[in-house]
C-alpha cells in the first residue's frame, strides 16, 4: 500500500526553488517594465490647495503623471467599502489618489511612471502640492473626545457603534457576589512581511486583456476590483499571484491604490508598469492593528465562575474603513474564548484617527480580545486568592455542551457556534507541559535567590475556516501526472506540500508527480482568499472533494477497460488494480487516455482511445451524464466557521536593575483538528509565537500628536531577532476533528499569535506582583510601573481598577 | 541628474559580468536588475534585515547599502551561486529544507549567504554560535527556532560529506 501522506512530516515541495534563488516575487518579474513611485501626504491631516507638477516634467525617462484629476469613471469614485455592516454610520474610504483632503501621512496623492524606479522618485520630488493643514486626530482618547474630527461627516469620530448582548448583563452583574471593573489598553503593531507590497501589469492591446500580478492574499479579489474601476469586463482581466513575501493580513486589502493606478497606467501607456514598495512606504501607506481600550466590568462568585460580563471598548481603525468592521467584530465574539459567562454584553465603536489604516493583522482582533478575557480572569483569581488554572477550569465550556452555541453573531454573519474542543483536556495537557503544579515553590525559591519570574497563562479559542467557500481542480494527465489548482493564495505556508498530501492519499498517486498551483486566476477563477487560517480548512477540503470526484471517474474508467467492478478497484502508486490480483492493471495515464475518446492519435498511448479502437457503437463516445477527461472540480462552503483553540503559558524572569524581561520558557498546547503536515504546523506555531513576543515586548507603532509615523523603519520598529525569541517552544497537540469537513481539519496560521499579549501581561504580573494593564511593554515601561508603584504594598495587589499607563 | 554612468565588471558566482550604471546604483538593484539575479532580495533598503547580504570576496555584505561602482572587480558570491554545478543543494540549502527553516523564503537567501560564510569561520558551532551567526538577519515567517536548527544541521552535512570525501580519498589511495 502507498503510505498515508496526510499526518507525516512531509518536506516541502516550495523549498527546492525557494532555496536556490529561483523563487519569483514580484519584483522579480517585469524586468523590462517602466516602474511607478507615489507623491504620499507628509501631513496627516490637510487640504490640498494645488498641486504643481511643471519642474517634474523636465525629469528624463519620465512617461507619466497622474493626479486625481486624471482619474475617470469608478476610478475617480472611492475604494470600495469591501465588508458593509448595518452598524456602520460612517464608512469612509480613501480615494485611488487624494482628491482634496489627505487624512494620513503616506496617503497617495499623485504617482509618477518613468523608465526606472530611480527617475519615477527624482519626479516626485520635484512636484509641488500645496497644503492647508488641518488639526489631526491621533490616537483612541483624541478620537473619543472628538475636538477635532478626521471626516467632517462622521460626528464623534465614530465609523461605528455595535452592540451585542446575551442574557442581562448589567442585572447579572448587580446581583454577583463579587465585582470588578479593569481598565485595558493595547498598542498598534503591523503586520510586516519581509516583502512590501508590489504589483506588475501588462495590457494586451491586441487582445484588449489585462494581465496582472500582485503580491496578494486574494488574487480573485483584485480581479474582481479591478475590473470594475478600470470598466473591464472580468474575463478580460487575469491576476496571477506570484510567490509572496509573507501577508499576515496586510496583504489581504484590495484593492490598494496602486493595485488599480498601475493597471491604469499599464493600459494608457501601452507597456507594462510595475510598483514595488519600499520599507517606509509599508510603514506609512499599507495598514496596522491592534490599537483598543478597553473597559470591562464583571459580576462573579465565590468559585469565580463569571455570572455577567460587560465589556465596552474603543477601537482606533485609521484614516479609513475599507475592511469594514471585521477587526472589532473579531475582538467582540472570540474575547469570550473557552469561556461561557452567564451573561455577556459588548458594546465597542470603530473610531476614524488620522493615520494608517487598520485592517487585519495576523490574529485580526482576537489577540486584543484573548487579553481583555484573560486579564479579567486573572483579576478574579486574585481578587478571590484562587489559582488561575482553577479560574479559568471553573468557566470552561465542557466537551459535552459541543457543539456550543454563544448566542452570538460572529464575523462571518453567522451565529458563534463552537463545532468541537476539549478545553479541560488542553488545560490539563499545558499544566503538565509547564509544570504548573510546581510552579509556587519554584517562584518562591526563585525570590529567595533575590530572582524575579512569574508564569503566565492565556486561553483562546479561534474561528478559522471561515466561508464563504473555496473550490479545487483535480486533473489527471495522460502522462499520469496530477495538476491541481485552487484560487487561494500563498505566502509561505507551505500549501502545495499540504494539498498534494491530500491529494497523494485520496487518489493513490506519488506526491512527486502532483503540482499545486495557487492564487492564479487562469486556472481557478473562484476564490475567496488566504486568511482566517482558512486555506487547509476550505481548500484543503475542496481539493479533497475534486480528488474523490476525479477518483469515481478513474474507476469508472478502469472498470470498463478492465472489465471489473469499480468497487474491486484500487489506486495503489499512480496503478489502478483489481484488489488482489495485482497483474490486473493499469495505469493513471492510460486511464486519462481512455477518459477523452479521440479522433485523432498523437503518440502511441493516444491510439488506445481512438474511434476505430473502442467505445461501443450503440453508445455516444460521451455519455449524456459524462465528459470527457479525468478531472474533478468542487467547491465546499463551510455552514460556519470551525474553532480551533488553544492553550500557551510562558515563564518570564524580569531583571530586578534594569527590568529587562527575559524569556526562560515557552510552552503551547494547540488543538487544531487533524494535523496535514507537523513540520508546517509547527513552522506557524513558531512563527506566530515570535510575532507575539513582538508584538508584546517590543514592537510599537509611535505616532506622534501632529501624526508623523515616528519609527516607520526596521532600525525602530523593533521586530524580533532570533536573540529576541525563546530559543525552544515546547509544543504539545491535541488532535479533536472537525465534524464540518471531510477531512477533520482546523486551521492554524494565526493561532500562535493570538494570546501573546495575554500571556506575557499575566506573566509579567506575576513576576511584579502588580497588574499589567497595558500593552507592549519594554523594559522603559516596566521600569516606570516599577517606579509608580514603588512605596505601596505591590504583591498580590489587584488587577482591577488600575487607570492604563497610556 | 542621474549623474555620470560607470562600466564595470563583476565576478559573480565565478563570472565576470558586466554592467554600465549610474553612480547612484544599489548593488542590490544591479545584482538584480541590471544583471538579471533575482534570487537576492531587497527587504528594507536600510540595511536592518539582511535579506540583501551577498559574500564579497567572502565577506557577507548588505548589498542594499553598497553602491554597485563600489566593488568593481570584485569577487560576489550570491544566492544563485551555493548550489553544486549540478545543481545540488549546498549542505546550507539542503539543512534550511530539512528543517523547516523557510516558510516564504523571502529572508532565505540573506540567510543562506550568512550562514555558508558563517560556517567556513565556525565549522562546529553550538547552538550559541548559531544563534550569533543569524543575529543580524530578520526573518517574520519561521521564529527563527528552524534556522538554528539549519544552522546546526548544515555544520553535520558538511563534516559528513568532509568524512566521505575523506574516505574516498583513501580508497582512492590519495591524500585525504
Amino acid at each position: 500500500m502507498t503510505s498515508r501522506m496526510v499526518g507525516e512530516a512531509v518536506k516541502r515541495v516550495e523549498d527546492p526553488r525557494l532555496l536556490v534563488g529561483a523563487g519569483r516575487f514580484l519584483d522579480d518579474l517585469g524586468q523590462d517594465a517602466a516602474e511607478l513611485a507615489v507623491l504620499r501626504s507628509p501631513h496627516a491631516h490637510a487640504r490640498i490647495t494645488d498641486i504643481d507638477v511643471t519642474a517634474a516634467l523636465e525629469v528624463q525617462g519620465l512617461l507619466a503623471i497622474y493626479t486625481y484629476e486624471d482619474l475617470t469613471g469608478p476610478l475617480a469614485d472611492p475604494l470600495p467599502l469591501l465588508i458593509p455592516h448595518p452598524a456602520i454610520s460612517a464608512g469612509r474610504t480613501q480615494y485611488a489618489l487624494a482628491k482634496d483632503e489627505v487624512n494620513y501621512v503616506g496617503e497617495a496623492i499623485a504617482v509618477v511612471v518613468a523608465e526606472n524606479r530611480y527617475l519615477a522618485e527624482d519626479a516626485v520630488e520635484r512636484i509641488v502640492v500645496s497644503y492647508r493643514p488641518l488639526t489631526p486626530v491621533v490616537g483612541v482618547q483624541a478620537a473619543r473626545a472628538a475636538d477635532h474630527l478626521v471626516h467632517e461627516d462622521a460626528p464623534g469620530n465614530v465609523a461605528a457603534h455595535f452592540v451585542q448582548e446575551v442574557g442581562d448583563a448589567a442585572a447579572a452583574i448587580a446581583a454577583a457576589p463579587f465585582r470588578l471593573e479593569l481598565e485595558l489598553a493595547i498598542e498598534r503593531s503591523a503586520s510586516t512581511p519581509l516583502e512590501g507590497r508590489g504589483v506588475l501589469a501588462q495590457w494586451d492591446s491586441d487582445s484588449q486583456r489585462l494581465r496582472m500580478w500582485t503580491s496578494t492574499q486574494t488574487s480573485t479579489g483584485v480581479r474582481a476590483a479591478v475590473a470594475a474601476k478600470l470598466g473591464l469586463d472580468l474575463g478580460r482581466v487575469e491576476v496571477i499571484t506570484p510567490d509572496v513575501g509573507g501577508g499576515f493580513g496586510v496583504k489581504i486589502v484590495h484593492p490598494w491604490p496602486e493595485e488599480v493606478l498601475v493597471p491604469m497606467a499599464a493600459r494608457a501607456l501601452g507597456r507594462a508598469v510595475k510598483f514595488t514598495e519600499d520599507r517606509r512606504e509599508h510603514f506609512i501607506s499599507a495598514a496596522h492593528e491592534r490599537g483598543q481600550l478597553q473597559q470591562i466590568e464583571v459580576g462573579f462568585d465565590a468559585t469565580g465562575r463569571i455570572l455577567g460580563l460587560s465589556v465596552r471598548f474603543w477601537h482606533d481603525n485609521g484614516a479609513y474603513l475599507p475592511y469594514g468592521l471585521i477587526v472589532p467584530i473579531i475582538t467582540s465574539t472570540q474575547l469570550l474564548g473557552p469561556y461561557k459567562p452567564g451573561a455577556y454584553r459588548v458594546e465597542f465603536d470603530s473610531l476614524y484617527t488620522n493615520t494608517v489604516i487598520v485592517t487585519p493583522y495576523r490574529g485580526a482582533g482576537r489577540p486584543q480580545g484573548v487579553y481583555a478575557m484573560e486579564r479579567t480572569l486573572d483579576a478574579i483569581a486574585s481578587e478571590l486568592g484562587l489559582d488561575r488554572s482553577e479560574v479559568r477550569a471553573t468557566n470552561f465550556i465542557q466537551p459535552s455542551e459541543m457543539p456550543y452555541d454563544h448566542g452570538l453573531i460572529f464575523q462571518d454573519g453567522r451565529p458563534l457556534v463552537y463545532d468541537s474542543g476539549d478545553f479541560p483536556a488542553t488545560l490539563a495537557k499545558l499544566k503538565a507541559l509547564v509544570g504548573w503544579d510546581d510552579w509556587p515553590a519554584y517562584q518562591a525559591a526563585a525570590r529567595a535567590q533575590g530572582r524575579q519570574v512569574g508564569l503566565g497563562l492565556a486561553c483562546y479559542v479561534e474561528g478559522t475556516g471561515v466561508g464563504p467557500y473555496e473550490g479545487g481542480h483535480v486533473q489527471i494527465e495522460t502522462s499520469g501526472r496530477v495538476k491541481v489548482a485552487t484560487g487561494l493564495t500563498s505566502q509561505g505556508q507551505g500549501h502545495q506540500t499540504a494539498f498534494a498530501q491530500i491529494v497523494a492519499d485520496e487518489l493513490g498517486v506519488s506526491m512527486d508527480d502532483i503540482e499545486v498551483v495557487t492564487g492564479d486566476t487562469r486556472r481557478f477563477p473562484y476564490a475567496v482568499g488566504t486568511f482566517a487560517s482558512r486555506a487547509a480548512v476550505t481548500s484543503g477540503s475542496a481539493i479533497a472533494l475534486a480528488a474523490r470526484m476525479a477518483r469515481r471517474k478513474v474507476l469508472k474508467v478502469a472498470a470498463d477497460a478492465l472489465e471489473a467492478n469499480p468497487e474491486d478497484l484500487e489506486i495503489v502508486e499512480g496503478m489502478v488494480r483489481v484488489k488482489g490480483a495485482p497483474g490486473v492493471a493499469m495505469s493513471l495515464g492510460t486511464v486519462a487516455v481512455l477518459s477523452n475518446p479521440l479522433r485523432y492519435a498523437f503518440d502511441e498511448a493516444s491510439k488506445a482511445a481512438t474511434q476505430f479502437v473502442v467505445g461501443d457503437s450503440d453508445l455516444p463516445p460521451v455519455n449524456e451524464d459524462d465528459e470527457p477527461g479525468l478531472e474533478g472540480r468542487d467547491y465546499y462552503s463551510p455552514l460556519r466557521s470551525t474553532f480551533a483553540n488553544g492553550m500557551h503559558a510562558v515563564i518570564v524572569e524580569t531583571d530586578p536593575e534594569t527590568a529587562e524581561i527575559k524569556i526562560l520558557r515557552y510552552c503551547v498546547v494547540h488543538d487544531c483538528g487533524t494535523l496535514i503536515n507537523p513540520l508546517i504546523v509547527e513552522g506557524q506555531v513558531h512563527g506566530g509565537v515570535a510575532q507575539g513576543v513582538g508584538g508584546a515586548l517590543y514592537e510599537r507603532i509611535v505616532y506622534d500628536d501632529a501624526g508623523q509615523l515616528q519609527n516607520a523603519s526596521f532600525m525602530d520598529f523593533l521586530m524580533p531577532y532570533v536573540s529576541e525569541v525563546p530559543e525552544s517552544i515546547e509544543i504539545d497537540h491535541l488532535e479533536t476533528p472537525s465534524p464540518l469537513n471531510p477531512l477533520g481539519i482546523k486551521g492554524a496560521g494565526e493561532a500562535g499569535v493570538i494570546p501573546s499579549a495575554a500571556v506575557f501581561a499575566s506573566a509579567i504580573s506575576d513576576a511584579e506582583g502588580f497588574a499589567i494593564t497595558a500593552m507592549p511593554i519594554s523594559p522603559s515601561d516596566l521600569f516606570e510601573l516599577r517606579r509608580r508603584h514603588a512605596g505601596t504594598d505591590g504583591h498580590n495587589e489587584s488587577i482591577a481598577k488600575k487607570e492604563p499607563t497610556r | 541628474m542621474t549623474g555620470s554612468w560607470h562600466e564595470l565588471t563583476l565576478i559573480v558566482n565565478g563570472v565576470p559580468l558586466r554592467a554600465t550604471v549610474p553612480a547612484r546604483r544599489l548593488l542590490s538593484d544591479c545584482l538584480r536588475h541590471d544583471l538579471g539575479l533575482t534570487g537576492t532580495h531587497v527587504g528594507c533598503e536600510h540595511g536592518v534585515c539582511g535579506a540583501c547580504t551577498v559574500l564579497i570576496d567572502g565577506v557577507p555584505m548588505r548589498s542594499c547599502l553598497l553602491l554597485a561602482v563600489s566593488v568593481d572587480g570584485q569577487a560576489i558570491t550570491t544566492v544563485e551561486g551555493l548550489a553544486g554545478p549540478d545543481g545540488e543543494l549546498s549542505a546550507v540549502q539542503q539543512a534550511f529544507q530539512d528543517c523547516h527553516g523557510l516558510q516564504c523564503g523571502f529572508c532565505t537567501p540573506g540567510f543562506l549567504t550568512t550562514i555558508t560564510a558563517g560556517l567556513i569561520g565556525c565549522p562546529d558551532p553550538t547552538a550559541d554560535d548559531a544563534r550569533d551567526m543569524i543575529g543580524g538577519n530578520l526573518c517574520r515567517c519561521t521564529g527563527y527556532q528552524n534556522i538554528v536548527a539549519a544552522v546546526l544541521r548544515a555544520a553535520e552535512l558538511t563534516r559528513a560529506a568532509a568524512g566521505e570525501d575523506a574516505d574516498a580519498a583513501v580508497d582512492s589511495g590519495q591524500a585525504p
